[in-house]
């Protein structure tokens, strides 16, 4: 009985330490922020359609190919690439499989540290925020926003100790490997992140309407601006260009709304955006598919990497369709229910309205947790949770830099992490000295942790299914799986996936680069992200961080085409005879 | 919060529950799949490059 109930414990280990690998800061700051932005309703459907269309089928072809360049002794995604297409230039697409989950690295890890030091600062008392004034004022000194360099002191209320904490701790964990510690962290961290996740929602869920002055800020309404379908606004009959419109929640909100309007003589009218209206906007497609990428990983150039390590009939269908639901459970049912509610409750959906992602775990979420009885327990508990949500994510992004130098150089994992080591160490430096309006970060996240995913992931999908083949990639596929890939999969990875991506992709470039407002098709200003970098508004912080990604990837190059394996790798040949 | 908004939400948090639920059940259910199913957690086989 005994052996039996520890199989079973042993196995659903095994589950946990698959959904901890999957769970990131996506889940909790990304997506609860990204949904009330664009409306529950309509942000669910283009979210449950990019999730079948984009973020399935790229995951299993991911997988798969990772699988068969392992089965040739290739581990990284320069040699999965060149393994697989067979041709000179491959193995320098691949390195992009590289450039992206090392420079990703580079600020997680920075993030994950704002979030093991505001969980220490709420347990140990430190964090007491009265107004939204001071809880943006904490934010800015704790990351060095104010300034570049301001985050350089040793404080508890500054990002340094903590970001050299956390680096230590996953480099000392990737290093060693600690006799399974990389799978113990997920097997213990998922389970007590499940927990401290339902131990906040149900506190979230109580909290009813924590000021009785203002009824109207409570959790239902906060449900409600999270999840309606239909948005109601009130907004200027002739609005000028500063004038954004104003949401209303709950049937006495809205009765207010409707005074208030019937008073303004015409200046104000209030408008109800369906359902279809909305799903007409493509920024809510663009936003509901990078969201996709970024939570399930897709596009990161790691899922590649671990799959490679796979044996020839391990499940990559299942082990995709669970760590892919995992990341989905703790997204909808978790982060969906938590953060957007609670904030309602405190601060009105006014408070909350244009905060997403950093800005309302960080910003907003702080001063929510100020206020609630207990604040300080269940604001470590949240930070915490954060935590070990993102340092499942973190370890894994290092595995493939680690992979390619082991690789390319030919050289055992020590030498590797060494390497890999350097170089992150004085690219973190940089992010973190390059602080004043978290411009690095900005702008490693916009030009690699978005504009290169997309890249990386249409390659991906257009090399599953046309270079490699449907037919040959579904073989590969089910070798070993459990379960089949659906039918109506093979037109999706074929046609229909890559005309999505091709097409958002297209969509993005005008409205984020070229700066289109995709509502209205009036040409807008070129987006700062290129205005940074060229011409008169030109930031030094941002121009030497696309510097740094562009010496990355020629160091990279370099090591790439000087690379026996990949020679090997690119006539087909096994890595060894 | 209105119906419409809370079947989203039901529908939403139903589905995922569903899916992930499924997925453990199937797991657990199929000889020797815990073997055979990996996320991107485990330790790499390079790490006895090393040892």
């Amino acid at each position: 009985m005994s052996q039996k109930k520890e199989a079973w414990g042993s196995r659903l280990g095994v589950i946990m330490a698959v959904a901890g690998s999957a769970v990131g800061l996506g889940n909790f700051l990304r997506f609860p922020g990204l949904a009330a932005q664009y409306g529950g309703g309509a942000f669910m459907l283009a979210y449950a359609i990019s999730f079948l269309i984009i973020g399935l089928p790229i995951g299993w072809a991911e997988w798969a190919m990772g699988r068969y360049a392992g089965q040739l002794g290739y581990n990284s995604a320069p040699g999965a690439f060149a393994a697989i297409m067979r041709n000179r230039w491959a193995k320098f697409i691949g390195i992009i499989g590289v450039i992206v989950p090392v420079v990703i690295y580079l600020y997680y890890v920075i993030i994950e540290s704002w979030c093991i030091g505001y969980a220490v600062n709420f347990w140990s008392g430190n964090l007491h925020l009265k107004d939204a004034t001071e809880t943006v004022g904490y934010f800015a000194k704790f990351t060095g926003a104010t300034g570049d360099a301001a985050a350089m002191s040793f404080s508890g209320d500054v990002a340094l100790p903590w970001l050299l904490g956390v680096f230590v701790f996953n480099f000392y964990l990737i290093y060693r490997g600690l006799s399974g510690g990389i799978e113990k962290m997920c097997k213990i961290g998922m389970p007590l992140l499940i927990v401290l996740a339902l131990l906040l929602l149900g506190r979230v869920l109580t909290l009813g309407a924590p000021d009785a002055s203002r009824p109207h800020d409570n959790v239902v309404n906060g449900l409600g601006y999270l999840w309606n379908p239909t948005k109601v606004q009130v907004v200027k009959a002739q609005p000028g260009p500063d004038d954004k419109p104003r949401e209303v929640v709950g049937a006495a909100a809205i009765e207010s709304a409707k005074s208030e309007v019937a008073a303004s003589g015409g200046t104000l009218v209030l408008r109800e955006v369906g359902v279809f209206e909305q799903l007409a906007n493509p920024s809510l497609w663009l936003a509901a598919a990078g969201q996709i990428f970024f939570s399930l990983s897709v596009g990161f150039g790691v899922i590649i990497v671990y799959a490679s390590y796979m044996k020839k009939n391990d499940d990559v269908v299942l082990s995709g369709l669970t760590a892919s639901s995992a990341n989905e459970f703790c997204e909808v049912a978790l982060g969906g229910l938590i953060t957007v509610p609670a904030a309602v409750a405190f601060l009105g959906v006014a408070g909350v309205a244009g905060q997403a992602g950093v800005g309302l775990g960080f910003k907003i979420l702080p001063l929510v947790f100020s206020k609630m009885p207990a604040g300080a327990f269940f604001g470590g508990a949240f930070f915490f949770m954060l935590f070990l949500a993102a340092v499942t994510s973190s370890i894994s992004m290092l595995q493939p830099g680690i992979a390619f130098v082991e690789e390319a150089l030919n050289v055992g994992r020590r030498a590797s992490v060494t390497i890999l080591g350097l170089l992150t160490t004085f690219g973190t430096g940089f992010v973190l000295y390059f602080t004043g309006d978290l411009k690095a970060l900005d702008t490693l996240d916009f030009w690699v942790g978005t504009f290169l995913i997309f890249v990386l992931a249409t390659i991906q999908i257009i090399v599953f299914g046309w270079k490699w083949g449907i037919d040959k990639g579904f073989a590969e596929l089910h070798q070993g799986a459990a379960i089949r890939v659906p039918w109506i999969f093979r037109p999706i990875i074929k046609w229909i996936c890559p005309a999505f991506l091709l097409f958002i992709f297209a969509m993005w470039l005008l409205k984020e680069i070229f700066g289109f407002d995709l509502a209205t098709g009036a040409a807008g200003p070129v987006s700062y992200y290129v205005t940074d970098l060229f011409g008169d508004k030109a930031s030094k912080a941002a121009q030497l961080s696309v510097a740094l990604v562009m010496a990355i990837f020629v160091f990279f190059g370099l090591m790439t085409g000087r690379s026996q394996a990949y020679a090997r790798a690119e006539k087909g040949l096994p890595k060894h005879d | 919060m209105t119906s419409a908004g809370l079947l989203v939400m039901l529908l939403s948090v139903g589905t995922v529950v569903i899916l992930f639920s499924w997925c453990i059940w199937k797991v657990l259910t199929t000889p020797q799949e815990t073997e055979k199913i990996h996320g991107t957690e485990f330790e790499t086989p390079d790490i006895e490059s090393d040892k």
